[in-house]
């Protein structure tokens, strides 16, 4: 109900304000003889946003405020004895006002002080509702008309308007800033809290990973080693390029080298639906379908391999990397200039040997960064991991065996009662930051080379 | 060495170079076909066991409200002069008596109709039939009282357990100490089967249903769909003018200089951010410091909203470098600012291309998974949320939680379902955004 006064009021502001800026700019156009500075509609616009700005932080204003009043109202309107109340029994007392007060009623007999209390707080919230859209349509006119006045011929509007909305733009682009800001200061911050329980050389050189569980009191209580972490995480990602790189390359190299315009229009879009796929769900193939079959596939070779081992997760991820890596290296291949190309097969070279001697090489500054992302991208997947690694945190180097990543541990620290004073909570945060470090060089690096690789040829 | 030596030695080697270029063709078509393979054992596999999860076993029984069990006073109606919170009181108590009413018996009495030799007790019975049958008949009788006494014809979801036996997901040669249902159960449920009081229907509750605990086999999608519905219409609204405008700023507006360098870097940089430190800043900030909801679809959509910016950014400017420069040139040279120029000369072409990147970006966001765990999606929510501050999870999450489900042989199919409504949902938002893209294109 409210909202809708609200927004109705905006709205029918808006259009007044710019109906005003109008029709003030189109009846000065003919009175001067000349011509306007701006179009009318600019006028509209500049009137508009003069309108609607101070009208708009008075709302901002009220809505900040509205409660805050409103409780210190009631609290008011209250016997001193109930006033006096503390916690969940003032709550309730409140609450029962406002129930009242919104017409629903509460079960039950009510007091005569909560009825009072009540038609004086429907009362308060009438009055304060109606004096802050008052308030707000009031200076909006006010504001509309100041703005509408100052339209002359030679008023630069469009100038004005144009101004706001680069504001408004690069307003729109610091958010990207913002993101990142957020992103290291508030991962700095916790983990920095974290620190203080666990010193950052136990935590970046431990190698036992045993946090124990928050409920059983703070303090560090728990080993908190990173290196089993990483190590399960770097087993897993070079599983997953072992399947990526191999695939994802010779699919890329055929597609744009061998591979008829007819095949490559349907087998490019169809690899690509890989990449689409949620995470959760290769997660979900992992563990109901590969895990089992590799284990399966172990025994019959006599190798123990766990349904659940950092193998799964790794093959599965190295399947969902592989569009990633085959439409990179698609395109840095196709940059490679076809003199090079033609001029090999013109010296009598097969096409297998221009590709791994010419074209090859010169792409590989190219490759090797689309691989860097690829990595990167691998370090940080969750989902996969979380459903198939097996997360068991600890020093092993067989990878049929279960392990646990960075990514996991994230999720199993801060999933279920997070308590945000606990090490066993921010931990999460000293691994995300971490995490963070690791992906960050390597997406550096990689869009350093990549776009060393671009000049290179253009 | 004569040119006659020198094309001796060549044609000696010829044979071993064309064997290494079959070769490496080889390689190259296994490649694709492992790639290829990947993406059909993936559906295959999804599909196989998603698609049965469709239909679901299904009871349609001849429900007696027989006036010996169904004893209860009159619905209370509004009284003149009664405040709504007590006439609710009132109506909950009488609800209450309603609710303790002996609904498992005419459950069971429904059943045995239906199969009048069986040997199973009631305990057995009720088995085959999902626990909420009896919350279903008593709302059928809470909307209206005028039941009692009447026989009707109610359709009602066999359990999850009965289900998998039906539909042969557990194995029928398992010892009894193995099976989830007692042989006498099992024997009642073939022959219901057998007698058309069992059918498979089309599972609807998949899609109009909650999550439930207490009731494995009616529980539906309803709550985790609105809550991703929520999310993405967060990011839309958000992601969309937020990327355009930053995209315009960057590639027409901004100045070539260190500070604008730095908006690059980062850009770039944030596109390439594990999706999980986007949740790790949600609950620091969002949660921890701005105190917002738990669970809620608004936290969400913020998270997935920071994470797809940099999606529609980098799509928005390649869509904006591609416009040709003549365009630019014509507008300014007949005297247009350049804001104009921009938004009423350049931005128009870059629609179709900004409607893909949207799309991308929005299905992108839909799959996610990995920060809504850490904002504490993952919780149980029985309902649907009503507003985007309301819990709710998301379907991925979804999807998530019922694969832990410790009831496997049921909810691996339920999970492939869902798989199936979220891919398909995902499918359907690309299919939409290639459409628009070549009718859009067509008329520019």
């Amino acid at each position: 109900m409210n909202t809708t006064i609200v927004a109705g009021l905006l709205l029918v502001l808006l259009a007044f304000a710019y109906r005003a800026g109008w029709s003030r700019s189109a009846s000065l156009a003919p009175a001067d003889g000349g011509r306007l500075h701006s179009r009318p509609a600019y006028h509209g616009a500049l009137v508009a946003i003069w309108a609607l700005a101070p009208a708009l932080l008075i709302l901002a204003l009220w809505a900040a405020f509205s409660d805050t009043a409103s409780r210190a109202w009631i609290v008011s309107r209250l016997p001193p004895d109930v006033a006096a109340l503390q916690g969940a029994d003032l709550e309730e007392a409140i609450r029962r006002v406002r129930q009242i007060a919104s017409g629903f009623g509460v079960a039950g007999e009510t007091a005569p002080y909560e009825n009072a209390a009540a038609r004086a707080l429907a009362e308060f919230d009438t009055l304060t509702f109606a004096t802050a859209i008052a308030a707000a349509a009031g200076t909006g006119a006010l504001a509309l008309l100041a703005a509408r006045d100052r339209i002359t011929p030679r008023l630069r509007a469009r100038n004005e308007v144009e101004a706001v909305m680069r504001l408004a733009m690069i307003a729109c682009s610091v958010v990207a800033i913002l993101t990142t800001a957020g992103i290291v200061a508030s991962l700095l911050a916790e983990a920095v809290r974290f620190f203080t329980f666990v010193s950052p050389v136990d935590f970046f050189f431990g190698t036992v990973w045993r946090p124990g569980f928050s409920t059983t009191g703070h303090g560090a209580g728990g080993e908190y080693g990173l290196l089993p972490l990483l190590w399960g995480t770097l087993m897993v990602a070079s599983i997953a390029m072992l399947v990526a790189l191999p695939i994802g390359l010779m699919t890329a190299i055929y597609l744009s080298q061998y591979a008829s315009p007819g095949t490559r229009n349907t087998v490019k879009p169809i690899v690509e639906v890989l990449a689409g796929i949620p995470t959760i769900v290769y997660g979900f193939f992992a563990l109901v379908t590969v895990g089992p079959f590799l284990a399966s596939l172990g025994r019959a070779l006599g190798l123990d391999i766990r349904a659940t081992s950092a193998l799964t997760a790794g093959t599965v991820m190295g399947i969902m990397i592989i569009p990633f890596i085959s439409s990179l290296s698609d395109d840095i291949i196709r940059q490679v200039p076809k003199g090079l190309r033609d001029g090999s097969l013109g010296l009598g070279a097969t096409q297998s040997e221009t590709i791994r001697r010419v074209i090859l090489p010169a792409a590989l500054p190219g490759i090797v960064g689309a691989f860097l992302l690829a990595v990167s991208r691998a370090i940080g997947e969750t989902m996969i991991v979380v459903l198939a690694a097996g997360n068991s945190p600890f020093l092993r180097f067989n990878p049929g065996e279960p392990v646990s990543t960075v990514t996991v541990t994230i999720v199993n620290q801060l999933t279920g009662d997070t308590d945000f004073a606990s090490p066993q909570s921010l931990v999460a945060f000293a691994l995300g930051l971490t995490l963070f470090a690791m992906t960050l060089v390597l997406n550096v690096a990689a869009l350093y080379i990549v776009r060393r690789y671009r000049e290179q040829y253009e | 060495m004569t040119s006659e030596q020198r094309l001796a030695l060549i044609r000696a080697g010829l044979s071993a170079r064309h064997a290494r270029e079959r070769r490496f063709r080889v390689y190259g078509l296994a490649a694709i076909a492992a790639a290829l393979g990947f993406v059909a054992i993936l559906f295959g596999m999804i599909l196989a066991r998603g698609l049965p999860a469709f239909t679901q076993a299904t009871l349609s029984l001849d429900v007696a409200f027989d006036p010996a069990i169904v004893k209860v006073e009159d619905k209370p109606q509004p009284r003149q002069g009664q405040s709504p919170a007590d006439h609710r009181q009132e109506l909950l108590a009488w609800e209450r008596k309603v609710t303790m009413l002996n609904w498992n018996r005419i459950v069971e009495n429904a059943v045995r109709a239906a199969a009048p030799d069986t040997a199973a007790d009631a305990r057995q019975v009720l088995s085959i039939v999902e626990t909420n049958a009896r919350f279903q008949l008593r709302d059928m009788f809470v909307a209206d009282p005028s039941l009692a006494g009447r026989t009707v014809r109610v359709k009602m979801l066999a359990s999850a357990n009965a289900d998998n036996w039906l539909k042969g997901n557990i194995d029928r040669a398992l010892p009894d100490a193995q099976q989830q249902l007692a042989a006498p159960a099992r024997a009642l449920a073939d022959t219901l089967r057998e007698n058309g009081a069992i059918s498979f229907d089309f599972a609807r509750h998949l899609f109009t249903n909650t999550d439930s605990r207490s009731a494995p086999a009616s529980a539906g999608l309803a709550g985790a769909f609105v809550g991703s519905l929520y999310m993405m219409l967060v990011v839309i609204v958000l992601a969309v003018p937020i990327g355009v405008m930053s995209a315009v700023y960057l590639e027409e507006f901004a100045p070539k200089n260190r500070f604008t360098d730095l908006i690059e870097v980062n850009i770039n940089n944030l596109a390439a951010v594990p999706s999980i430190v986007f949740g790790l800043l949600g609950a620091a900030v969002f949660i921890n410091y701005f105190r917002l909801p738990l669970s809620a679809p608004l936290v969400g959509g913020l998270v997935l909203t920071l994470m797809t910016l940099p999606t529609i950014i980098i799509a928005t400017r390649s869509a904006l470098r591609a416009v040709p420069p003549s365009l630019r040139q014509a507008a300014l040279g007949l005297g247009a600012s350049r804001t104009q120029t921009v938004f009423h000369h350049v931005l128009p072409v870059t629609y179709p291309g900004i409607l893909t990147a949207t799309i991308i970006g929005v299905a992108q966001a839909l799959g996610e998974t990995a920060p809504l765990l850490l904002i504490g999606m993952n919780a149980f929510v029985a309902q649907v949320p009503a507003t985007p501050l309301d819990q709710s999870t998301a379907l991925p999450v979804q999807i998530y939680l019922w694969q832990g489900n410790e009831n496997r042989n049921f909810f691996e199919a339920r999970t492939s379902a869902a798989i199936i409504v979220l891919i398909g949902l995902m499918l359907t938002l690309n299919a939409i955004a290639i459409l628009l893209r070549t009718r859009l294109e067509k008329r520019a």
